[in-house]
């Protein structure tokens, strides 16, 4: 008996392909849940702030202090919100009304034109969400800074800080937000393809009783693995040209790189996802606890440790050493690089072997966890 | 009937803490996440790589370079040596931030001229980028403060309720949300799904129980997961990371539970409309992952398109966000804290995003530069010899 | 004891027939985990090709560990096992040799008919030629044809057996292991399975046929008898019961209520097991000289008792030792029902047109009778016939599209909750919460009926004793013997004493034994006025009760006492009746009338 029957293994493969097409679920996961996940991430979250809200106390009303107003107002960045006192703003940011309140003091002209320096704009920011918070704080200073530097120009004094910075983004150049977290956020779409919806089918099949009818007949071990890995990677592959489509197609991220890399990339980290999935499904012969082992083993850290949100240098040393098992974490760098930057072979080549690694030990682990009896 | 309620409760507990396997399920993951979340979600950027590429080497630049490397923010400082060395350090990830160091900045700024610096950002990790380019920035200033320059005003920043902006004064109290959303909605869906499929379900509607006791039957366990988790998730907040809890816990009570009821409510309905398992917990996590996402946890709502926000007042997250806002549970953590203002002096402001110091606006980025990174490259290239 | 020696031992591994075994069975155990009991315990036999062997036992008696080892499912622990010559574990083409039926068909649900046969054809190499005269073959077999687009899940349970039995079949296996085919499946459909069954037979093919119901097993041609891992018996159904020769009886021409009867026949010490037959009373003597005096059994003065002839049955329930007693434990807890005044005694259970409307199909049509109080109302039927939704319908799980359902005259659509709580449910499969512990079941469902305090516990400490269950209960529920689990469901069902008592296939996939200590308890309820109300597949069942209600096509074709069915399906070809042939006699001639109509 041969140990791979192109036959059989086709007929596998088949009926694996109409139990996916039948199942509502699995086709809501597979490709309605990958656009709207991807819609979240393109457009709600957006860490770009546009539309923060700022109270603002004009306790002085000289021409110095209109023109920062004015500033600040123009910036576009900030709804600004005016208030009679800085007691009456601050009750609003208490009740998360407001992200910040900007008080300009009544002897804020006064002192700017005595030029010591004790000209002060007070900010105080809602630090609870410590993020937002920092936007408020930085967006401010950046309008403080445009504010003083109009002055200089206007005035034509010398308030001009002796050193310069003159920034600019290598790639990505807008520094869009949603350029980044689109890439990263398919690397979380195939996770859940990935892993999520083949932790389900061969406890599925334990808990039917079709396992036992299946191991009944001549099938081999290597036809069974592959009859589940292979539509699904077909699946996921499918789910990928949907993510590419609609992330280039309607939320304009440029594509850079080759779509051969891509497919490669996206072929080694489907095996890592389904192997994990498999492993779990094959373990646990149980849809509920592979299920959710699943949503704890990958999904959950594709999210968290992969880098797409969260830098990974930022992490304690264990958290960083822990991301090197994280398939996401090669996945997610890979597709920003593709996206944003193009086929630079040796950062992807170096990711594609520690995708290659995980693959053959998650794939290697569930072989070996298969077995041709009931036990 | 009260008795048979709580009848039905207890029961529904006993098979949620009887299979050790569900017990583990549900308290492993909200330790594991708690600890590891807290620690792995934050927006700060720690031990991150700034590359030099330094065409100085006067002394300016040297102290320059000292300073930066005493912040937290970069881990190393990578010298980068020809304009080759700029672009695969940068292609490769090697340096999130290059600060390029033109010949005569030690020069001109011993002339009392102004003095330009060029900082690299990589656009692939904008966020994390632009948050320790500010980081350079501040270096930087406080640097002119110390050559002595002083602007003639000057902003003083105070961070309420968290002064020091410490990340996981606000991962914390989030996660109490998100965690308690797992499992109170694959509670309550995958209960009514399990029954079905067992045949338990028919049993129950022919007791004299009434739909309604049924459905609270099913919702009170769920409430108490969402409470059980919830108060492990705040105990480690407070005695485990030492985060201050200044708000009134019985109100935090309260608002648990009322999260708590309103995901339950969705988590019957996801099981009302799946027959089996395996489709009442793909339903929780369509329903889950999206609403996570668009709770405001990783960015903030008035940010989102109106099509968001307003499809999201459907959602639990949301629910929990609006008690957030209205002190729940997180102003719960800190109002009538005594906000310390950190320092008045500038050069202390805390500055953690873009703030670039002499852009006309925080959208200076978008402005001159072409939008083809190959174009980008060229530019450099170009002004670099200019 | 004594009268287990007297029957045939299983014959010796050693010698093998001339032809050689198509099953040979060496010295074989296997044991869960390392040091777990036996679930099979030194097996040896063999069996000759060609033949059908059935193999029967109560439950965890270890036939599906059996046919799973034979299968190549599990590794022996030690011993040999050889099918045609080769050991089933190893690599080789044996897989395709040998056809499989699992208990739950191992069909894919969300599959077509033909899809799934495509797919085990595939998988079982059967080609060209040979794989589309199979499939016509099988097709016409099974009677599916019409079929081959519906989904596999859509199927009723005889269709989905008859299609799990075509796909074990394809490629013409040499070997068929069939486990339990029958559970759950109507006495029509299990009649065509045996046709169909000796057919291959009589091609050659060696079938193993593991079931739990013994009129089955008394049309193979050899059996095995299974009880803790061991083979007890083993030898030709005549031979089993030709042992029992002279000690089957019945009791007939009773004037005193059978029941009664029953009970009382089953004290004498003469009396090794007892079941009620239609107006009769079977008995089986433990010794065939020694019968029971009639006197103290009061079963009216023109009883008498009648020699038949045994069967299979007779000689398992002998081998394992007889039956219960017919002595419930209940009856001494157990409250007489006494009716609310104003209530009809003859109307407890009603249904008045009951109908049913799935869309266009019409599933229950205008199904009317009534049940007095304290009789067993069988509802039996076909799979797919309606006899669930009309059971579900007066229960109150189903709304009836027109029509009324009462119960103690009222609308379970207006008032459910009053009635619900003087009904009692036991569902398929004995429905109880897996994950708890049989103490937490009780309390649960005593609870859930409103039983609190004192009264609880007196009332759970009764239903513990009265079933049994001391040592069983804080073990999970999971892992109770399913004989315990059906006992600890129906405990459940009675905490809150209903009235009514509803029934469905209560004792499906259970060995007799169980089966006659459940209706030992059925029986002691019926006695104190409880009404029952039961849908069953089984025939023994169906004989157990007051009157039979027969649904087919939605309607309801046939009423009255099992022996007043039998009676109105005698002909001259078929003179005594089984309950089995009025059943079969009834829908064909039913479904005759139809096809007479409608041309």
């Amino acid at each position: 008996m041969k140990a791979l029957s192109a036959r059989r293994l086709r007929a596998l493969c088949l009926k694996e392909a109409y139990q996916i097409i039948r199942d509502p679920s699995s086709i809501l996961v597979a490709f309605v849940m990958p656009v709207v996940l991807l819609f979240v991430f393109g457009y709600a979250i957006n860490l770009d702030s546009s539309s923060l809200r700022l109270g603002l106390v004009m306790e002085d009303q000289g021409p110095a202090a209109v023109q920062f107003e004015q500033t600040l107002k123009a910036s576009g960045n900030f709804v600004v919100e005016a208030g009679p006192s800085k007691a009456a703003l601050l009750e609003r940011m208490a009740h998360g009304r407001l992200r910040g309140v900007v008080v300009v003091r009544g002897d804020f002209g006064a002192r700017l034109a005595q030029g010591q320096g004790g000209a002060a704009i007070q900010v105080l920011t809602d630090g609870s969400e410590p993020n937002t918070a920092s936007f408020v704080g930085s967006y401010v200073e950046g309008l403080w800074q445009t504010w003083q530097q109009q002055r200089g120009q206007n005035l034509a004094r010398h308030e001009r800080p002796m050193i310069e910075v003159q920034s600019r983004a290598w790639f990505n150049p807008s520094t869009v937000s949603r350029n980044f977290l689109v890439p990263g956020s398919i690397a979380v779409v195939m996770t859940i393809i990935g892993a999520l919806l083949t932790s389900l089918v061969v406890a599925r099949e334990w808990e039917r009783g079709t396992m036992e009818a299946l191991l009944a007949t001549p099938v081999t071990k290597a036809e069974m693995l592959l009859s589940k890995i292979l539509p699904y990677y077909a699946l996921g592959m499918v789910a990928m040209a949907l993510c590419l489509l609609v992330a280039v197609v309607l939320m304009d991220v440029p594509f850079r790189g080759s779509l051969l890399a891509l497919f490669v990339l996206s072929s080694l980290f489907l095996g890592c996802a389904l192997g994990n999935g498999l492993f779990l499904s094959t373990v646990m012969k149980n849809q509920f606890n592979a299920a959710s082992a699943a949503l704890v083993s990958a999904f959950l850290p594709s999210m968290m440790l992969s880098g797409f949100v969260f830098e990974i240098s930022s992490m304690p040393t264990a958290l960083r050493a822990l991301t090197y098992l994280i398939p996401a974490r090669y996945f997610a760098g890979s597709l920003q690089t593709l996206f944003q930057a193009g086929t630079l072979v040796p950062l992807l080549a170096a990711n594609a072997l520690g995708l290659a690694l995980l693959t053959v030990l998650w794939l290697g682990l569930t072989a070996m966890k298969t077995g041709r009896t009931l036990e | 009937m009260l008795h048979r309620l709580l009848r039905l409760i207890r029961k529904e507990l006993q098979v949620i803490l009887g299979d050790p396997k569900t017990r583990v399920l549900l308290i492993m993951p909200v330790l594991l996440q708690t600890l590891i979340f807290s620690f792995a979600a934050t927006l700060e950027v720690r031990h991150a790589t700034l590359a030099i590429f330094d065409l100085d080497g006067g002394k300016a630049s040297a102290d320059l370079q000292q300073r930066l490397s005493r912040t937290p923010t970069f881990a190393r400082l990578l010298p980068v040596h020809s304009e080759g060395e700029v672009q695969s350090v940068m292609d490769h990830q090697e340096a999130l931030v290059l600060l390029r160091i033109p010949q005569d900045f030690s020069r001109r700024l011993a002339e009392g001229r102004p003095a330009p610096l060029q900082l690299l950002i990589d656009g692939r990790r904008s966020n994390s980028a632009q948050i320790a380019m500010g980081d350079v920035s501040r270096v930087i200033q406080a640097y002119t403060v110390e050559r002595g320059v002083r602007p003639a005003s000057h902003l003083v920043l105070r961070n309420l309720y968290n002064p020091n902006l410490n990340s996981k004064w606000h991962v914390l109290p989030s996660l109490v949300a998100l965690i308690t959303t797992i499992g109170c909605l694959t509670v309550t869906a995958l209960s009514v799904a399990r029954e079905r499929e067992e045949g338990t379900f028919d049993q129950l509607l022919v007791s004299p129980l009434t739909p309604a006791y049924i459905m609270a039957g099913k919702a009170v366990p769920g409430i108490l997961v969402a409470l059980v988790q919830g108060a492990i998730i705040v105990s480690m907040a407070v005695f485990g990371f030492g985060i201050p809890f200044s708000g009134s816990l019985p109100l935090l009570l309260v608002g648990l539970i009322c999260y708590g009821l309103s995901l339950a409510g969705v988590g019957l309905f996801i099981s009302s409309i799946s027959s089996t398992q395996q489709q009442a917990f793909l339903g929780v996590f369509a329903f889950m992952a999206p609403a996570v996402n668009l709770s405001g946890y990783v960015a903030p709502i008035e940010n989102m398109p109106l099509f968001f926000p307003g499809a999201r007042l459907h959602e639990p997250p949301y629910l929990l966000h609006q008690h957030r806002q209205g002190r729940l549970p997180e102003e719960l953590w800190f109002p009538g804290r005594p906000a310390r203002p950190r320092s008045a002096a500038p050069h202390l402001l805390r500055h953690p995003l873009p703030g670039p110091l002499h852009v006309p606006s925080p959208h200076r980025l978008t402005g001159p530069l072409p939008t083809g990174a190959a174009e980008g490259r060229l530019m450099e290239r170009r002004s670099s010899k200019g | 004891m004594t009268s287990r020696a007297a029957l045939p031992r299983p014959e010796a591994p050693t010698a093998p027939p001339p032809g050689g075994a198509a099953i040979e069975v060496r010295d074989l155990v296997k044991r869960f985990g390392a040091d777990g009991p036996p679930a099979l315990d030194h097996i040896a036999t063999w069996i000759a090709p060609g033949t059908i062997t059935g193999l029967v036992g109560p439950d965890g008696a270890g036939k599906t560990t059996l046919l799973r080892t034979l299968a190549g499912l599990l590794a022996p622990t030690s011993g040999t096992v050889r099918i045609l010559g080769q050991d089933p574990m190893a690599k080789g083409s044996l897989r395709e040799q040998i056809g499989y039926m699992p208990q739950k068909f191992g069909l894919y649900e969300d599959l077509s008919v033909q899809e799934n046969l495509d797919l085990y054809a595939d998988l079982r190499n059967v080609l060209g030629d040979a794989r589309r005269k199979s499939f016509e073959q099988m097709l016409a077999f099974t009677d599916l044809a019409r079929f081959t687009d519906r989904l596999a899940g859509r199927l009723s349970g005889g269709m989905k057996q008859k299609l799990g039995l075509a796909c074990s079949l394809l490629g013409s296996p040499q070997v068929l292991l069939l486990d339990e085919p029958g559970v759950g499946v109507d006495p029509i459909s299990r009649r065509e399975l045996w046709r169909m069954v000796r057919e291959l037979a009589r091609g050659g093919m060696t079938i193993l046929w593991s079931t739990a119901y013994l009129d089955e097993a008394e049309l193979c041609d050899d059996v095995r008898l299974m009880n803790g891992g061991c083979i007890l018996a083993a030898g030709t159904p005549q031979a089993l019961m030709g042992a029992m020769q002279g000690r089957s009886l019945h009791l007939t021409r009773l004037s005193a209520p059978r029941r009664d009867v029953l009970q009382r026949a089953l004290r004498a010490p003469e009396v090794l097991d007892g079941v009620i037959q239609g107006d009769q009373v079977r008995l089986v003597l433990r010794d065939a000289g020694q019968r029971p005096d009639l006197g103290p059994i009061q079963a009216g003065p023109e009883a008498v008792l009648v020699e038949v002839a045994p069967r299979l049955e007779d000689a398992f329930i002998s081998l394992l030792g007889g039956g219960p007693g017919g002595d419930s434990p209940l009856a001494g807890v157990t409250r007489e029902v006494e009716l609310h005044l104003d209530l009809d005694p003859q109307a407890v259970i009603e249904a008045r047109e009951l109908t049913k409307r799935f869309g266009d199909f019409t599933a229950t049509d205008a199904v009317s009778f009534r049940v007095p109080k304290g009789e067993v109302f069988g509802l039996l039927g076909p799979n797919g016939a309606g006899k669930s939704t009309t059971f579900k319908m007066e229960c109150g799980l189903l709304k009836p599209t027109l029509g009324q359902a009462l119960v103690m005259g009222i609308d379970l659509k207006t008032s459910p909750s009053a009635a619900r709580q003087r009904l009692g449910y036991m569902a398929q499969k004995f429905s109880l919460y897996t994950q708890l512990t049989a103490r937490e079941n009780l309390e649960f469902f005593s609870g859930v009926y409103g039983l609190r305090g004192d009264a609880q516990r007196l009332k759970i400490q009764e239903m513990i004793e009265a079933f049994d269950l001391g040592p069983w209960l804080s073990r999970r529920t999971l892992d109770l013997p399913l004989g315990l689990k059906q006992r600890l469901a129906l405990a459940c069902a009675l905490m809150h004493e209903p009235e009514i008592l509803f029934l469905d296939e209560p004792t499906s996939g259970v060995d007799p034994i169980t089966r006659r200590e459940f209706w030992t308890h059925i029986n002691a309820l019926a006695q104190k006025g409880v009404t029952i109300m039961v849908t069953t597949h089984f025939m023994d069942e169906a004989e157990y009760c007051d009157r039979i209600g027969l649904i087919y096509r939605g309607r309801l074709i046939a009423l009255g006492t099992p022996d007043q069915l039998k009676r109105s399906t005698r002909t001259p070809e078929c003179p005594d009746p089984s309950m089995e042939d009025a059943f079969i006699h009834l829908i064909q001639a039913f479904q005759a009338q139809l096809d007479e109509v409608v041309p």
